[in-house]
């Protein structure tokens, strides 16, 4: 029995290829990759002051590995949109005159805003921006100004969390557990219903007759479109009633780009199912496929927080495209052309996806 | 053939997988109207040639016409006017057997879709069950449903892949006595099989080995192409003697048939020879059967194939 099963398992390579390629992947994502507190988060700086204190709290910014000060910005405004369009996670703000009330102990207003869609992430860091700042300024407070340094930090460090102001994981969480589930489903659907017809001999038929490759992919795709639809309105629903995250940007266009997601998974699914043999192939594709998309889009853990290789792998995935989106639209209050760029990207996606899918459906057997 | 082109005209057809050809330069011309059976043993190339025939595979070389239209680029139109009953039975076994009807009825966007499945069903017999799931189905009765789904589009030309396999002898004659039927109503009709009875149903037979074409004609003419002769041995034992004539001159292949024996060989006068000791049984001269026939083609044919699918 057991030579019959190691046999069987053998002339399958597929199977084993996958089983030995699931525990390497799942410890390079999880070993590498996963980050809970995440570093070299980009940051843009707003300095209205001129000051010494200034440029000390600059500079002891981008001494800690916590931050990566991308941009300077001097434009009014300028810093609020990079948040917005999640370029940076933070945006510290020197005050005019900070500098001047300082040293008059007038404990100057220091600004940080934070993208706390995803509360995790910023945590952490928000710690590291006060001990930035009073380590900066306890080396330029000394001599006759070492007075000012009582008990009471001499900087009043406003934190304004932007986006979810509570910090409530759920707000962060339901939003990308949509594009988990949508994916699931329609990945997973897809990537077996061609195989089924292969396997349970009915393939052969649909091929003999004049049916082509485009008319079997949208007649694949279009049922479960409906099914995805469902699920969507039943976690929007839930998101809505039980969690009460906010959503604050336009419901057509969360529709709308929920629909792309899901088309470009189901072609996703519909091109996995081209390529496996079997079922059970078919099957270990989507997981191949959902695991990253679950680890690396951002979902489960911070997306900044990985190294950049993995960021790169998983720009890849139209997950992760599809939880910008989702969590711009819903927390940021995106619109169409905040949402243009990741748009794009999942119709290009799609754009790809759908042509291989129908190039590698043959319309011949074997 | 009364002087009409034929509806399926294929030359040199040649298909390898892997390495193995699997069917070589392969010509076959069938005209409208006719039943084509096609023999041969497994693996032969049968199944590969009817799928090059209706569009499933492209021919590693050689092409041709079906119903006038090129193999090569004119696939799609040629599927919609062939009609293909698969080896396996191949509708969707959780669908019922109005539903799969219905679903080649759009497949085929044709017209009068409830009449045309309904008029099936009823031709079937199975206007009662219509709701039945397929997959519940009995063998003989997969089989008329595959056919009544094959045929729905109204084709010019059938092509039936082992139709009656695993089927009782009851079904299979109502089978073909459908089979004739369409093809009197002018469809064409190409049919492979293994049983001789069934070949000897068919206005002309193509006996294909290894891929090759090894005989093609009436069953008359298989039989007098091939040149061969028999015996028929009738007597107390003579059933046990195959072992013990097989491989004597003249002798190309001795079988026992009940309690019969048929040996067979080129020349009648050898035979007789080889026989002359078992003077217990009594011998006579016949016609070899088909079946001989092909055994003996098969036997002549050069086996090129190694790994048999």
């Amino acid at each position: 029995m057991v030579f019959k099963e190691v046999r069987q398992m053998m002339r399958d390579p597929g199977t084993i290829g996958m089983m030995l390629m699931m525990p390497i992947l799942q410890l390079t994502i999880f070993g590498f990759a996963i980050n809970n507190d995440p570093r070299g988060l980009p940051m843009a700086l707003e300095i209205n002051d001129t000051s010494q204190f200034s440029r000390s709290i600059d500079a002891a910014l981008r001494n800690t590995t916590y931050f990566r000060v991308t941009h300077v910005v001097s434009a009014p405004g300028e810093g609020e949109r990079l948040l917005k369009d999640g370029v940076v996670q933070f945006l510290v703000t020197v005050p005019p005159d900070f500098g001047r009330d300082l040293v008059r102990g007038t404990r100057p207003q220091l600004l940080v805003t934070a993208d706390a869609t995803d509360p995790a992430s910023t945590g952490n860091a928000i710690g590291a921006i006060q001990q930035a700042v009073d380590g900066a300024l306890s080396h330029d407070l000394i001599g006759p100004l070492a007075m000012r340094m009582p008990g009471q930090p001499p900087v009043d460090l406003v934190i304004h969390r932007s986006y979810n102001p509570e910090g409530i994981t759920s707000h962060n969480t339901v939003p990308g557990l949509l594009a988990i589930v949508l994916s699931m489903t329609m990945v997973m659907l897809t990537a077996l219903s061609v195989t089924r017809e292969v396997e349970q001999g009915t393939m052969e038929n649909l091929l003999a007759t004049p049916l082509r490759p485009f008319e079997v992919m949208v007649g694949k795709i279009v049922p479960y479109l409906v099914i995805g639809v469902v699920q969507m309105a039943v976690i929007l629903m839930a998101a809505q009633v039980v969690f009460r995250v906010p959503f604050e940007g336009s419901v057509t266009l969360t529709l709308a780009s929920t629909l792309l997601f899901m088309v470009t998974s189901l072609a996703l699914g519909f091109m996995l199912s081209t390529v496996a043999t079997s079922q059970l192939q078919a099957m270990q594709m989507s997981f191949f496929y959902m695991l990253p998309s679950i680890l690396l889009s951002g979902f489960a853990f911070p997306f900044r927080g990985m190294p950049t290789w993995a960021q790169w792998l998983a720009e890849m995935l139209p997950t992760t495209h599809y939880i910008r989106l989702v969590r711009g639209i819903m927390l940021k209050g995106w619109t169409l052309g905040d949402a243009a760029w990741e748009l794009g990207v999942l119709a290009g996606m799609l754009g790809v996806l759908g042509t291989v899918a129908v190039r590698r459906y043959q319309d011949t057997v074997a | 053939m009364n002087g009409e082109a034929p509806v399926i005209d294929v030359q040199g057809l040649t298909k390898r997988f892997g390495g193995r050809i699997v069917v070589d330069d392969l010509t076959l011309q069938v005209a409208r109207g006719s039943i084509c059976g096609f023999l041969g043993p497994n693996g032969s190339g049968k199944t590969t040639t009817l799928r090059m025939i209706c569009g499933l595979l492209i021919p590693d070389a050689g092409g041709g016409t079906v119903l006038g239209l090129d193999l090569g680029h004119k696939r799609g139109a040629i599927k919609g006017r062939v009609g293909y009953m698969t080896q396996k039975f191949g509708l969707f076994s959780d669908l019922t057997i109005a539903e799969n009807l219905e679903f080649f009825a759009r497949v085929h966007g044709l017209d009068r879709r409830r009449e045309r499945v309904a008029e099936a069903l009823d031709a079937l017999g199975l206007a009662t069950r219509a709701d039945q799931l397929a997959g519940k189905l009995s063998g003989g009765w997969k089989q008329r449903l595959a056919l009544a789904a094959a045929v729905l589009h109204e084709p010019e030309i059938l092509l039936l892949d082992e139709p009656t396999a695993g089927v009782d002898p009851q079904a299979r004659r109502e089978f073909w006595d459908q089979i004739h039927e369409l093809a009197q109503g002018g469809m064409t009709v190409l049919v492979s099989t293994h049983y001789m009875d069934e070949a000897e149903r068919c206005h002309e037979i193509a006996y294909i080995a290894y891929g090759r074409m090894l005989a093609r004609g009436t069953m008359s003419e298989v039989i007098a192409g091939s040149g061969l002769k028999a015996l028929i041995g009738e007597g107390p034992g003579a059933d046990r003697l195959a072992a013990r004539i097989e491989g004597r001159p003249g002798v190309e292949m001795a079988a026992p048939f009940g309690t019969a024996i048929h040996v067979c060989g080129r020349d009648v006068s050898a035979l007789r020879a080889a026989v002359a000791e078992f003077d217990g049984v009594e011998w006579r001269g016949t016609q070899p059967s088909l079946e001989d026939v092909f055994i003996h083609l098969m036997r002549g044919a050069e086996d090129n194939s190694v790994v048999v699918t």
